[in-house]
């Protein structure tokens, strides 16, 4: 089946693995109309935004002109005067005013505020809301609230963050490095020796590879409309992308269990992963909560772009071990995540990207240390092709490289590398259901690349597993990059119970019991210590990768 | 002074939903009385098209015609747990919870037929089109809507169905990084041709080859949305967009879209798509999801035809004119490599 | 102190109080509730808010609410009779939507180009559309979707 959309092709090539479907559904394969697309023609699809509220009023914040800076004091007191103003929100009205998003997931330690009061590690952090009846008078209140700020050095270069004697960005973590396991502070990949492969290599190639920080850029900007519904609950139309994230992340931070939580979405303008991060929710509610009416929190267009997380700059350093007819036989990472000022979601983007490595190629000898680093600039959060886009970029790159240094083909290069059901992976497991080989193939045929006849009759099915299915004789470990202080809990052990399938629940409600007071302030004083018992009780996620630190 | 061509080629993988499972999503399916069908979900359709795969995987398993069937998402009163919309995993995951409950509904409509028929519910079959009737005879047939009046108003059965998909939750291991990720991986290559101007630096991308491995499409034109939009997204991260051109210094960020800059319709360059479907041993009809990979392969495609073109190699995103000018100068003029 | 403002919206009078400073995208939104045009920038750069004003296509988050008195104002929530406008049609055979958030901007703008230029060229159609942002489609479908309708055909 080939179309053409104004001189775009798109076909589907049928014949490969056609052996392996049934094409004779009923539905499915089938261009059937999108159910929702009649709403977004005529302009009826209900965005959060396409509700309407009697009196609804609108939240702004008030945001760090500085990339690191001690809060002194904030002077609230000619603003509440200013035409309109309803309540002015700051961090002491947050009944649980730390988080950080994984909690949900038992995976990490709380860093972030919701309305940071002691101290503001980027430009743009928020430390107060204030709340009027239209957005006009809210962003003049806005310029009317004075705050006292003692700026602090700052960092923005992730491997001058690392670096003893760098300004610190978040204390919870040695050297501005997330902890990972309770023991070292980066996540490794070790899988045969790379170092003796270099030694046996005919060429080493090396490269260092950078993305820039991206947004998300969603025609919608994140937002949501929170208002009190009857029965002494919440109502709460959001843009978010994970609804249950979001009700149980608003649920934690308010101290509200989340039967009193009425989540409305499903419909949004545009996510890309930069709607996951639960922060419009927890303040629009809070907002309805303190004000008895309906709040709208969403961001303009520049804070979308400046102070809405981006996807995370990454830094790559790749080395390969060459043989000159093109098998790469050894493959190095260091990597270093930008996760900005607080931890958010990228300390699970680099799991995911060492379990990624060395992308899809069967190669014997794989090393990677990928650190999550912070430093002072807008925190980071996915987007899409979150913690496997930057690295792929790299990987790529690099066999370009590579295919030049042997003089070979580039796609040459990569059929002869690619995996191969049956191939052994560096995470130690077996390929399967592959398809690069062919890809590849069928592009080359398409732009009229010759290719070597014994690569262009390859198969993923064929010339995997055998010795290729094999764990390496000798894996190179260390210990490098170990922390101490830090106590991993009991899911850490390999082998450990896994949990019964189906349905053990991934989401629990917050314990009712009264919160834990608000933490001593960040950048001085003593750390929080670590709760007697778990937050949450049940299934305990992610918790090998966490630690609690003891003094 | 001259406009230089050259084409650049990668390839990947990418793994569908979240990295070590314990992503779990649930479905809830039940008729009306006249035998249509509503499924409540809590994904979210960002524009993906969640509420329209789930739709045709939810009428295929029913075995009624989707003019039936309604999704209904999100609402946390209504709709059961879903993770969330990310990781590529909604259709995977919601298509296999959708699958579940949609088998427990059917079964029970076939029952209710079964009844009514007289016949055992194992010889029934559906047409797909709004009727049930025994296999191989016809004419021995009740539509989906009387099979339903009768199960509500005659026998007391709810057709209804339940259904939850979750890959249990795996470990890392500290020391050597082993681990489950996922358990299928969707691919893609690609190759694009640029021009390069070694005047001005600037870098234009003029064709697009691809094919990428969705496992099934689900539905062709909606994997094409993807794909056509998630390269041009690609195109757009190679070398258009930053929110910190001058990284790691935050100067210059853009605060709007003048200074944040995307292609336009008036930058588009043809793309040409092949698709390829090796289903997932556990995706919804083998579905895998085609999200987010589609932008991926662009950005080193870019890069490594800029290389072909002119000899340079920016190893920085986005790929600028400043960039390629710096990088020509500092090499001595272009070099064109022209090896593809 | 609010400004009483009356206009007419897609054929109809509506009348609502505009804030001091409000722009004609929150009038139209929240004051008389045609909720079709949408917040995108409020900078006048994304054109989700992009509805006609006498004939023309206008940016209503630049335009005062109370500069739209007496004016006739048209919105994609109007184009609708209730019939399918023929773009509309041609947007969703075309696929021409997936969040659907430029959508009802996209659609004034194009039905703006074929009021003036029933036979436009595509380059004609990309320029009609280049205020119009949209982050998903890559903009092929949306000028397939156009060129149908102005060649006559509404399926691909």
């Amino acid at each position: 089946m080939t179309d053409m959309v104004g001189g775009n092709m798109f076909e589907m090539r049928k014949e490969f693995f056609r052996d392996e479907r049934d094409d004779n559904l009923n539905e499915v394969g089938k261009p059937t109309r999108r159910q929702d697309i009649p709403g977004h023609v005529t302009g009826r699809s209900p965005f959060f935004d396409d509700h309407l509220f009697d009196g609804l009023l609108h939240m702004r914040c008030v945001r760090s002109p500085h990339h690191h800076a001690r809060l002194r004091r904030i002077d609230t007191a000619e603003a509440e005067k200013m035409p309109g103003v309803v309540r002015i929100l700051q961090g002491r009205d947050v009944p649980r005013n730390l988080n950080t998003l994984l909690s949900l997931l038992d995976f990490g330690i709380d860093d972030e505020p919701l309305l940071s009061d002691t101290k503001v590690a980027y430009k743009g952090e928020p430390v107060a809301a204030v709340i009027a009846q239209t957005e006009a008078q809210a962003r003049a209140a806005v310029q009317k609230v004075r705050v006292e700020w003692d700026p602090l050095p700052h960092v923005l270069d992730v491997e001058e963050a690392i670096k003893p004697g760098a300004p610190v960005v978040l204390d919870i973590y040695p050297n501005n490095k997330f902890v990972y396991h309770g023991k070292y502070d980066h996540q490794k990949l070790r899988f045969g020796d790379v170092e003796a492969a270099f030694r046996g290599a005919d060429h080493i190639v090396e490269g260092r590879y950078q993305m820039s920080p991206i947004e998300q850029a969603p025609i919608e900007t994140c937002g949501a409309i929170a208002a009190p519904e009857q029965n002494d609950r919440y109502v709460c139309y959001t843009s978010t992308q994970g609804l249950f994230f979001s009700l149980g992340t608003a649920s934690k931070v308010l101290t509200m269990p989340s039967s009193r939580l009425h989540f409305i979405g499903g419909t949004v303008g545009g996510g890309f992963g930069g709607k996951v991060d639960s922060i419009h929710e927890p303040l629009a509610i809070l907002g309805a909560m303190l004000t008895g009416r309906a709040v709208k929190y969403a961001w303009d267009r520049e804070e979308e772009m400046q102070v809405g997380a981006p996807r995370g700059a990454e830094r790559w350093y790749l080395k390969d071990g060459v043989m000159r007819d093109g098998r790469i036989v050894a493959r190095k990472f260091t990597g270093y995540f930008d996760s900005g000022a607080y931890t958010r979601l990228s300390s699970y983007a680099i799991i995911k990207g060492v379990g990624h490595l060395p992308g899809p190629y069967t190669i014997p000898n794989v090393y990677a240390d990928v650190y999550c680093v912070y430093t002072n600039r807008t925190p980071a959060t996915a987007m899409r092709g979150f913690g496997i886009t930057a690295v792929d970029f790299a990987i790529e790159t690099h066999m370009d490289k590579v295919a030049d240094v042997v003089g070979m083909n580039p796609i040459d290069l990569r059929i002869l590398n690619a995996y191969r059901d049956g191939d052994m992976k560096a995470h130690r497991r077996i390929a399967k259901n592959c398809a690069l080989i062919e890809c590849a193939q069928v592009v080359a045929q398409k732009a009229g690349v010759t290719l070597s006849p014994a690569l262009a009759a390859a198969a993923s099915t064929r010339d995997g597993g055998g010795a290729r299915a094999a764990l390496p004789a000798f894996t190179a470990t260390d210990e490098g990059g170990r922390v101490s202080g830090f106590k991993s809990t009991n899911y850490a052990k390999k082998g450990g119970r896994q949990p019964d399938m189906p349905g053990v629940p991934a989401y629990q409600s917050p314990r009712t019991a009264p919160p834990t007071p608000n933490p001593s302030p960040q950048g001085g004083g003593e750390p929080t210590p670590p709760p007697a018992t778990p937050v949450r009780t049940g299934a305990m996620r992610f918790s090998s990768l966490s630690g609690f630190r003891r003094r | 002074m001259a406009l230089h061509t050259g084409r650049g080629f990668a390839a990947i993988n990418y793994p569908i939903g979240m990295n070590l499972g314990g992503d779990p999503s649930q479905a809830l399916v039940h008729a009306n009385p006249d035998g249509k069908f509503t499924v409540a979900l809590s994904a979210i359709d960002l524009g993906q098209g969640m509420k329209s795969v789930t739709r045709q995987i939810a009428a295929e398993t029913l075995g009624v015609p989707v003019e039936d069937v309604y999704v209904d998402t999100a609402d946390s009163d209504t709709g059961p747990h879903d993770m969330g919309s990310f990781a590529s995993r909604g259709t995977h995951r919601m298509g296999n919870a959708v699958i579940m409950a949609a088998k427990e509904a059917r079964s029970v409509m076939l029952d209710a037929a079964a009844e009514e028929l007289e016949v055992d519910p194992a010889d029934l079959v559906t047409d797909g089109r709004g009727n049930i009737h025994v296999k191989g005879a016809p004419s021995r047939s009740i539509t989906t809507m009387a099979a339903a009046q009768a199960a509500q108003f005659k026998q007391g059965r709810t057709i209804a169905g339940r259904g939850i998909f979750l890959i249990p939750l795996s470990e890392v291991d500290p020391d050597t990084g082993e681990m489950t990720p996922v358990s299928t991986f969707a691919h893609a290559a690609m190759l694009v041709t640029v021009e390069v101007d070694d005047e001005t630096g600037e870098v234009t991308v003029t064709d697009m080859q691809s094919a990428y491995e969705v496992g099934r499409a689900l539905n062709p034109r909606l994997v094409e949305q993807q794909l056509r939009g998630g390269a041009w997204m690609g195109m757009s991260h190679a070398a258009w967009e930053t929110t910190e051109p001058y990284y790691p210094a935050r100067d210059h960020g853009p605060v709007d879209f003048n200074s944040y800059i995307m292609p336009g319709p008036g930058d588009l360059a043809p793309h040409h798509i092949s698709v390829l479907e090796r289903p997932a041993a556990d995706g919804p009809y083998g579905g895998k999801g085609p999200g987010e990979m589609c932008a991926n392969p662009v950005l080193p495609a870019v890069v490594n035809a800029v290389f072909d073109a002119v000899g340079v190699r920016i190893d920085e995103l986005p790929v600028t004119p400043e960039k390629v000018l710096r990088a020509l100068q500092a090499q001595g003029g272009a070099k064109p490599r022209r090896r593809l | 102190m609010k400004t009483p403002v009356t206009l007419t919206l897609n054929g109809a009078e509506r009348a609502a109080f505009a804030d001091p400073g409000q722009n004609l995208l929150e009038f139209l939104r929240r004051g008389v509730g045609d909720l079709s045009p949408k917040y995108g920038c409020g900078q006048g750069t994304c054109g989700a808010c992009t509805v006609r004003m006498n004939g023309q296509t206008v940016l209503s988050c630049l335009v005062l609410a109370e500069m739209a008195q007496g004016a006739t104002i048209e919105t994609a929530a109007g184009l609708a009779t209730p019939a399918m406008h023929p773009l509309q049609t041609a947007f969703m055979d075309h696929f021409a939507a997936q969040c659907g958030y430029c959508t009802p901007g996209m659609l004034v703008s194009a039905k703006a180009l074929l009021d003036r230029n029933a036979t436009p060229t595509r380059d004609e159609v990309i320029e009609a559309i280049s205020g119009n942002l949209c982050r998903c489609t890559g903009y092929e479908p949306i000028i397939a979707a156009i060129l149908s309708v102005a060649q006559g055909r509404i399926r691909a």
